[in-house]
């Protein structure tokens, strides 16, 4: 029988907690703030004997990874964490992580990148793994990192998927918030992320096997490409339906897009991570007033859920995406490229316009949320859209 | 474990193993690097002592050994490239240039 | 210490029909550190390189051991991790508690001296179970003969090169061995694959020992030296006969000189490992007897180092 305890504690406390209840064989681990308790949490569960866990203490987030694939390529469940500079770090380690087909699981601190260097929250350094072969799930609050991590590991680990999945936190705004949240009991989290089997485990010496092999000369590279690709379409349903496993368990919800006030919304916000609160606040408070106002947050973003955004956004008069990264020279920023992608089949065109906001930690105060979903009224009444992104807030 | 690779260039994407690994260690005993090969080491048996240089020098895993004895030279992987000879303490062997009967290459 | 027909009985764990070059000292260096391990399963890693592409070409495979390549800088970083897991499934009784295996990590010079030095430094301070290996040929050999820390000095490499002004490499080689073994690992050795049985030995040592140990193995490049394919193995006789490469090993912080044939008093000049080789041929050109004495001298300064740290 499940059994939940209330807890007040921060999100890199219960993303560790997490961790902790999924019994990696290795941890391998590199401090950046803000991700650092995460770390400093379960060195901790290591040195009380909680974990029978490798703990390795590596120099780098290149190392880190490094060991990773090692550890996870040896046969291991392997789990670190990092962010912002140490996620860039890693860059090439990511995508031979998702290349190799390990099960890797990873917690992001959302952190901005630098220079100038900066310690506080933004998608910058996330958005940078995007297209590295990973899985990547953003969490609005503590419980969701919390929710996400544990669903991670079995998401990672399922036979039709074997590709790394990132469990994102926003720096300090979740990771070091103190949040209310419900943590599982030890034995229904065992249960539920069940114990690894690895293949072709480097370890089971009595069947050699050689990993990392070299496929150009014209060997099958863009085949091993294509075996990716196909591995993270399976994935969707795969991250479905863990989500509603979980979420049978634990009574939470789980979406790869969950919204609110969707039903019947003439204005929306495409919005990923903790600002997605923000956001439902000033929408609640607009619809009491008759806006017909929805937040649409993104859980799920590697797969990216384009059908479930088309199907959300479908009979919006106009939507706004909250991008916290930039990509400079692009039309707009990371997100609002792929949902308005997403939005290119649809029969009836959606204005959409692209706002940059708190970038490097800068303030997303709700005046700002409020600016946004009356542009997006004028728009829906005939206003013409902003020509090109929208810096939110900046001097 | 034997590893059948014979279809390989029809494989798709999810035939392949998982990640690029090769579920056969060391299958590359299967493939001829001899081609390489324009010269090729004789041993004469008569002046050999056994002293086993050349299959501790071989970079090319070429040269067998049993029983503390050198054996044959794998043609299939030797290269040619005369270090056996050189080293050879006896003279027992030597480069001789390959005719046109070269192993296909695999 | 075992002798050539000891060794003779163990697996050959490199396979041939690899793509390395013909005449190259990697699989050299390869084969007799293998033959030291023994009998002992072991798991085996490889930095980005020529041994590493060469002995991996999809879908054929020459490690006869389970292996991992993962990048250019992380051989040791990624057999940490591997080495960390079988500590762990041990602990968690998924693997028996008195199986045992060993690790290794090879990487070249480049992949070693220069872009892997931090994994390499990492992996040895905190102690995982592993023998790394240096198969040091001296430059870049794997994208076009680049100079790297381990070039030694005056050599030509295409990003030393040679002309008008430039005569090479102008800087000093880096010590590895001693930056490794100032880490007070248990074991660490300079080997080359002309002594065989001194790398035997070294190798048997090292996989011997509970934590790490290192070996930097000397291995020309026909190649990239520009010496017949044949003569390999001589030059690196000559790399240790002029001191160029002095043989020697630090046991638990004791340093002892293992080729005691070669003396201060009868160490060869140095002009008998440069001469036969492409790479060194501008140095016996006219103008250049100064740089030829300063190769020669720095020889020398780093034979009296390995000397008096050896207690001679």
């Amino acid at each position: 029988m499940p059994t939940q305890k209330t807890v007040a504690v921060t999100g890199n406390v219960l993303v560790a907690e997490a961790f902790r209840q999924c019994a990696p064989d290795v941890v391998p681990a590199y401090p950046i703030t803000p991700q650092t308790t995460i770390v400093e949490e379960f060195a901790k569960f290591v040195a009380n004997g909680r974990v029978h866990t490798e703990y390795v203490t590596v120099e780098s987030e290149h190392s880190a990874m490094s060991a990773s694939v090692g550890a996870s390529a040896a046969g291991a469940r392997v789990m670190t964490a990092t962010s912002s500079q140490g996620l860039a770090l890693m860059w090439e380690e990511l995508h031979i992580a998702a290349g190799m087909r390990l099960p890797i699981v990873m917690a992001n601190a959302n952190r901005a990148l630098s220079a100038p260097i900066n310690i506080h929250c933004d998608h910058s350094d996330i958005m940078g793994a995007r297209d590295t072969g990973w899985l990547i799930l953003f969490a609005e609050t503590a419980q969701e990192a919390y929710d996400n991590t544990i669903m991670a590991v079995r998401i990672a680990e399922h036979h039709d998927v074997m590709l790394p999945v990132m469990s994102t936190l926003d720096g300090f705004i979740t990771t070091h918030s103190i949040d209310r949240a419900e943590m599982m009991d030890d034995e229904t989290v065992a249960a539920f992320v069940g114990s690894y089997v690895p293949e072709n485990a480097l370890l089971d010496t009595d069947h050699p096997v050689g990993h990392g092999n070299f496929a150009g000369l014209g060997g099958p590279y863009f085949e091993f490409k294509h075996s990716q690709r196909l591995a993270m379409e399976r994935s969707r349903g795969v991250v479905k339906s863990v989500g509603a496993q979980w979420s049978k368990i634990c009574g939470r919800p789980f979406g790869v897009v969950e919204g609110f006030g969707m039903e019947d919304a003439e204005v929306a916000i495409v919005v990923l991570g903790s600002t997605a609160g923000n956001a439902r606040h000033v929408a609640r408070g607009l619809r009491e007033s008759g806006v017909k106002a929805g937040v649409l947050k993104i859980r799920c973003f590697r797969p990216f859920p384009y059908a479930e955004i088309a199907e959300a956004l479908k009979g919006v008069k106009a939507v706004a995406v909250m991008d916290r990264s930039e990509s400079f020279g692009a039309e707009g920023g990371p997100v609002f490229l792929e949902v308005r992608s997403a939005l290119y089949d649809l029969e009836k065109r959606v204005p959409v316009v692209d706002y940059i906001y708190g970038l490097g930690g800068a303030d997303v105060k709700t005046e700002l949320i409020e600016r946004v979903f009356t542009d997006l009224g004028e728009i829906a009444n005939g206003a013409a859209a902003p020509a090109g992104l929208v810096y939110l807030g900046a001097r | 474990m034997s590893w059948d690779i014979s279809g390989i260039d029809h494989w798709r994407a999810d035939d392949f193993p998982r990640g690029a690994a090769i579920p056969d260690a060391g299958n590359s005993r299967d493939y001829v690097t001899g081609g390489w090969r324009s010269q090729r080491p004789v041993r004469d048996d008569a002046k050999c002592t056994q002293c086993l240089f050349c299959w501790i020098y071989c970079p090319d895993s070429a040269i067998a050994v049993g029983d503390e004895k050198v054996g044959a030279f794998n043609y299939d992987h030797c290269k040619g490239c005369g270090v056996c000879a050189k080293e050879c303490p006896a003279d027992a062997i030597s480069m001789v240039p390959e005719g046109c009967e070269l192993p296909e290459v695999g | 210490m075992a002798t050539i027909k000891e060794l003779s009985h163990r697996e050959d764990r490199l396979e041939g029909g690899h793509r390395l070059c013909a005449g190259c000292g990697a699989s050299i260096a390869v084969r007799q550190v293998l033959l030291g391990a023994g009998e002992t399963p072991i798991v085996a890693g490889c930095a980005t390189g020529c041994l590493e592409v060469s002995t991996t070409i999809y879908p054929y495979n020459s490690w006869k051991v389970p292996f991992i390549h993962n990048a250019f800088e992380n051989s040791a970083a990624t057999v940490s991790g591997v080495e960390a897991a079988f500590k762990a499934l041990k602990r968690a009784g998924k693997i028996p508690a008195d199986k045992k295996v060993k690790f290794v990590a090879f990487g070249g010079d480049g992949g070693t001296y220069d872009i892997g030095l931090q994994s390499l430094s990492g992996a040895m301070e905190r102690g995982h179970d592993m023998v790394y290996v240096c198969y040091d040929n001296g430059a870049y050999m794997n994208t076009g003969i680049q100079r790297s820390s381990a070039t030694p000095m005056g050599a030509w490499a295409t990003t030393a090169e040679v002309g008008k002004v430039g005569q090479g490499k102008p800087q000093r080689r880096k010590d590895l061995t001693s930056i490794i073994a100032a880490h007070n690992i248990p074991y660490a050795a300079q080997a080359s694959i002309s002594d065989w049985k001194d790398l035997a030995a070294k190798s048997e040592k090292a996989f011997a020992v509970e934590g790490p140990a290192f070996l930097n193995v000397f291995s020309p490049c026909p190649r990239g030296w520009r010496i017949p394919y044949d003569a390999t193995v001589e030059i690196a006789k000559a790399a240790v006969g002029t001191a160029f490469w002095p043989l020697f090993e630090i046991e638990e912080g004791t340093w002892r000189y293992t080729k005691r044939s070669v003396t201060r008093e009868n160490r060869k000049p140095i002009e008998e490992f440069l001469r036969p080789q492409g790479r060194f041929k501008h140095l016996f050109k006219e103008g250049n007897e100064e740089l030829l004495a300063q190769v020669q001298s720095e020889v020398d300064w780093n034979f009296e180092y390995v000397l008096k740290r050896c207690g001679l």
